[in-house]
């Protein structure tokens, strides 16, 4: 933590932190507590006076069917986006790793997607399922499927889900790729002269190996989830139709910025906080900090 | 392995290719759309394979005034504001966290550990859970539509300030004792020392928050109103409004090659360095 | 050049006292290495002396200074880590220059003492390389010449040899010594090793948790300790240690045995060098015989005194064949007899 030796006190070390204490006080301490203060504080419709009511606001949104119905989506949508990309890396990495010459190049071809901003995300996949135009689309419907995420509230969520997972293939398959490859080669080789084929030891040996990858996948895949996909919901679906789509901090967005409805938006961010603070708490407590790369 | 089976190895290529092709294939769809005319755009079915108006298309969105329809400024003044802000963060970032690093681990002084933990605590408030207080924030600073709203509300980081931390507590001790020895106060040990040695760590970094930063969102969204303090990356949400009413898939598609360019090619290009600095931040 | 006082000097980590007054005067230009196992102290003081430790309590001066309360930079000394301390970004002529610079001397002169100590060390070959570059020797060699360019009063050697293998010991043990000799820079040394410290100290101090037990040349040290711990330190193999009595002039052993002592009365354990007993037929110290080692120029027998538990180790001359169950007959001068008090460890003769 501390180095045995230092430079003798003054002033300056003062100075050094001055400007990173500074910003988290006027912009994340400052407003973090106001949506602490706020989320206690309900406004009258013309926002002519407010009063403080307490824990009113928490108790409104844990009653409001919305909500508790918002906090299952974002459960589920998390859920659907850690399994379908960190499946789909895990079994493109177990093939790369198999690769002598190569592998490497198949890395820098599947890792660049880290690199689209989340709302570019969301234009590509709503512009190939463009219930009109779209490729895609067009290409169900020649199978005879009909394609419109404007009013299936399923296809639209599948939409987000599919678009959030392919994002998050690369860091997905980048770390995976980094464990497996960690793993002695001679423990495999082991494993051969045992007789086990490809398969087996990859279930067997290779997937156990790196489980501590997989659990730290999870809860950062979780977390992207959360708090990452706003851009690719608002560039698709606007949480829509008919909210199939909003999830936890969209809602907050939207009843804060479009509903102007500020106590109960603040109570979201102060439900979300906590639910951050749970999420680092896992990861630092639970999970090996320094994963093997 | 000395394993030979050759069917095994044609299918592993074949998935790996396979794989590939699936996650590339947004890609594939956009640089086709970009590269035919307004009115290929609009039948269906449209086109799988690239047409020949890349570079007129190209011409239109850099230099024209965007989208008919749309009040964004020319793509270009988009980029470059982007490109601004990006590195605003990037390189504010990496400054603040350096030097408050420095002083955590290298002196010790009263609060030193109240510091540490209020740096701590930014990383569990994502910029998703304040918005609206920190939107207050800044517009009773007066900083809406500025590059400095754009950027220092962001640069704060618990994940640079603990990664620089790690990076000088790897460094012997003796660096320090041997610096004193030969009289450099803290400063010149600064940056006769530690900043050399942290060189490829902060490159690492500034690949990663360069990224971060050219790829935010919601923020610029928020605080910046005048169109011409617009990103790129927030102009395509606009952009993707106005195609329900006129719809230059050509131009939206380059438009949106043009915004995920910079940070692919930071990728690609620095790909050891983005690996480190994906793996040493750990997020 | 200077001479270096020691008074009284203590060092403490909270309450924890971890050096209990250490009392010593340096001459100029001699060379005294501070030796201990690890976790005694000694690093500890060599780091007080060139002030990466606060003093806790007493004082150190570097000639007429008293320097407790001055920055390392401003000692005037220099110092050689165990690990080199190299700057790995640097070349090696910019390390070596790198604390003349800050000093701000002209640059015409910071070259000539770089070519200087380059020509001294012969590394002038490769003044424009990484130490990465390097192999250990010369890195070893690098650390000495950004020593040797700031001409300093004195130089401070923490362990720097630790880092090496066996045979580049030895030579760079020897080449410190003539370098020390040919500049005549009061030095102190620290190490574990006792026989490198045999044999670079001009003085020795042995340092036994904070406490320096005794502090002398190293003959002194060999012929004459003055506790238990550096009896048992100094020497190799180790000195034997057998309990004893003493009456009337006569020490007994466990088993009986009766040899001529000192005067004195009551308990006692005696300390006998392995190479100082000899093989007699007619000793009295008898060892039965476990196991021995064949050195070529000596043979080590370990075993016990003979009907005891007490380990024995003797070091006879050349190449002698004894098995497992032997009883090898051994006796010993009397001015070779070390007697200690068992209870404070105190050389009593």
């Amino acid at each position: 933590m501390l180095k045995r030796v230092h430079f003798p006190a003054s002033i300056l070390p003062y100075l050094l932190v001055a400007p990173q204490v500074i910003i988290t006080l006027v912009f994340f301490i400052w407003p973090a507590s106001q949506a602490l203060w706020q989320s206690m504080l309900v406004q009258d419709a013309f926002g002519l006076s407010t009063q403080f009511v307490w824990f009113e606001n928490f108790q409104a949104l844990l009653a409001d069917p919305l909500y508790l119905a918002s906090f299952k989506r974002t459960a589920f949508f998390s859920v659907a986006v850690a399994l379908l990309s960190m499946s789909y890396a895990l079994v493109l990495a177990g093939f790369a790793d198999r690769v002598v010459r190569g592998a490497m190049t198949y890395r820098t071809l599947l890792i660049w997607p880290y690199a689209v901003a989340p709302v570019l995300a969301g234009a590509l996949w709503v512009f190939m399922f463009n219930p009109t135009l779209g490729i895609l689309s067009y290409g169900l419907e020649l199978v005879g499927y009909d394609w419109n995420h404007k009013v299936n509230g399923g296809q639209a969520m599948a939409l987000v889900i599919m678009a959030a997972a392919w994002k998050q293939v690369a860091y997905n398959f980048l770390f995976y790729l980094a464990a497996m490859q960690s793993i002695p080669r001679s423990v495999v080789e082991a494993a051969a002269i045992d007789g086990a084929g490809p398969m087996k030891r990859f279930w067997t040996i290779i997937f156990p190996l790196i489980s501590p990858t997989t659990f730290f996948l999870l809860v950062i895949n979780a977390v992207y989830a959360f708090f990452d996909t706003f851009g690719i919901i608002h560039a698709i679906t606007q949480g829509g139709p008919s909210n199939a789509t909003t999830i936890l901090v969209y809602k907050v967005f939207n009843d804060g910025f479009v509903g102007l409805d500020l106590g109960s938006s603040a109570a979201q961010s102060v439900i979300l906080m906590v639910l951050v603070i749970a999420m680092t708490v896992v990861q630092f407590k639970f999970i090996e900090r320094k994963v093997e790369y | 392995m000395v394993e030979n089976r050759r069917i095994l190895d044609l299918v592993t290529h074949l998935v790996l290719i396979l794989g590939v092709a699936l996650i590339a294939l947004p890609i594939w769809i956009t640089f086709v759309a970009a590269s035919h005319d307004e009115v290929r755009m609009t039948q269906v079915p449209l086109p799988l394979l690239p047409g020949d108006q890349f570079f007129v298309n190209l011409k239109a969105t850099l230099l024209g005034s965007g989208l008919s329809g749309t009040e964004t400024a020319p793509v270009w003044q988009l980029m470059l504001n982007s490109l601004i802000m990006a590195l605003s963060i990037a390189i504010g970032k990496i400054a603040i966290s350096i030097i408050s690093a420095f002083a955590i681990v290298y002196f010790r002084f009263p609060f030193r550990m109240g510091f540490f933990w209020m740096i701590f605590i930014t990383l569990m408030l994502p910029v998703e859970v304040r918005i609206v207080p920190t939107f207050e924030v800044v517009s009773r600073l007066g900083m809406l539509n500025t590059y400095a709203g754009l950027s220092i509300p962001l640069i704060a980081s618990a994940t640079a300030t603990f990664m620089f931390r790690q990076v000088f507590l790897t460094i012997p001790d003796e660096m320090l004792e041997s610096a004193r020895v030969d009289g450099a106060g803290p400063m010149r040990f600064f940056r006769d020392i530690l900043l050399p040695l942290s060189r490829t760590n902060i490159a690492a970094l500034f690949v990663i928050m360069f990224i971060y930063g050219w790829n935010q969102y919601l923020w610029p969204l928020l605080i910046t109103t005048d169109s011409n303090m617009g990103t790129i990356v927030v102009s395509i949400k606009q952009m993707l409004e106005a195609a329900e009413q006129s719809p230059q898939w050509n131009i939206i598609m380059m438009t949106a090659l043009l915004a995920m360019l910079p940070p692919i090619l930071v990728v690609i290009f620095m790909q050891k360095l983005f690996v480190k600095g994906l793996t040493e931040t750990d997020k | 050049m200077a001479t270096i006082t020691l008074n009284d000097l203590r060092k403490s980590y909270g309450t924890t006292e971890v050096l209990h007054g250490v009392q010593a005067e340096i001459a100029d230009g001699e060379f005294v290495v501070i030796v201990g196992p690890s976790g005694c102290g000694k690093s500890t003081l060599l780091r007080m002396i060139a002030g990466l430790e606060k003093v806790s309590e007493g004082e150190i001066r570097i000639g007429d200074r008293i320097v407790n309360k001055l920055e390392p930079a401003q000692r005037d000394i220099a110092m050689v880590f165990q690990n080199y301390a190299l700057y790995p970004h640097m070349s090696v002529r910019r390390n070596m220059a790198y604390g003349l610079k800050i000093r701000g001397l002209p640059k015409a002169e910071i070259n000539r003492r770089v070519e200087e100590a380059a020509d001294i060390l012969e590394i002038g070959d490769y003044l424009d390389r990484k130490p990465r570059q390097l192999s250990g020797g010369q890195r070893q060699r690098v650390a000495m010449g950004r020593a040797i360019v700031r001409d300093p009063q004195v130089f401070l050697f923490d362990e720097p040899l630790s880092n090496l293998d066996a045979k580049l010991r030895v030579q760079m043990r020897l080449e410190i010594r003539k370098l020390q000799k040919r500049l005549g820079v009061t030095s102190i040394y620290v190490t574990h090793d006792q026989v490198e410290a045999m044999t670079l100290g001009d003085r020795l101090m042995v340092l036994n948790g904070g406490y320096a037990e005794q502090f002398g040349t190293p003959i002194e040290l060999y012929e004459r300790p003055q506790t238990v711990f550096v009896a048992g330190f100094i020497g190799s193999p180790a000195m034997n240690f057998l309990p004893a009595t003493m009456a009337a002039g006569t020490i007994t052993l466990e088993n009986g045995t009766r040899l001529p002592g000192a005067a004195g009365e009551g308990a006692l354990t005696l300390g006998l060098r392995p190479e100082h007993l000899v093989n007699d037929a007619d000793g009295p110290i008898r060892l039965r015989v476990a196991l021995s080692e064949q050195l070529g120029a000596n043979t080590l027998v370990h075993g016990t005194l003979e009907g005891t538990d007490s380990a024995l180790v003797v070091s006879l001359d050349g190449v002698r064949a004894v098995t497992e169950g032997d009883v090898l007959s051994l006796s010993i001068p009397q001015d070779a007899m070390h007697q200690f008090d068992p209870a404070t460890g105190r050389r009593l003769n």
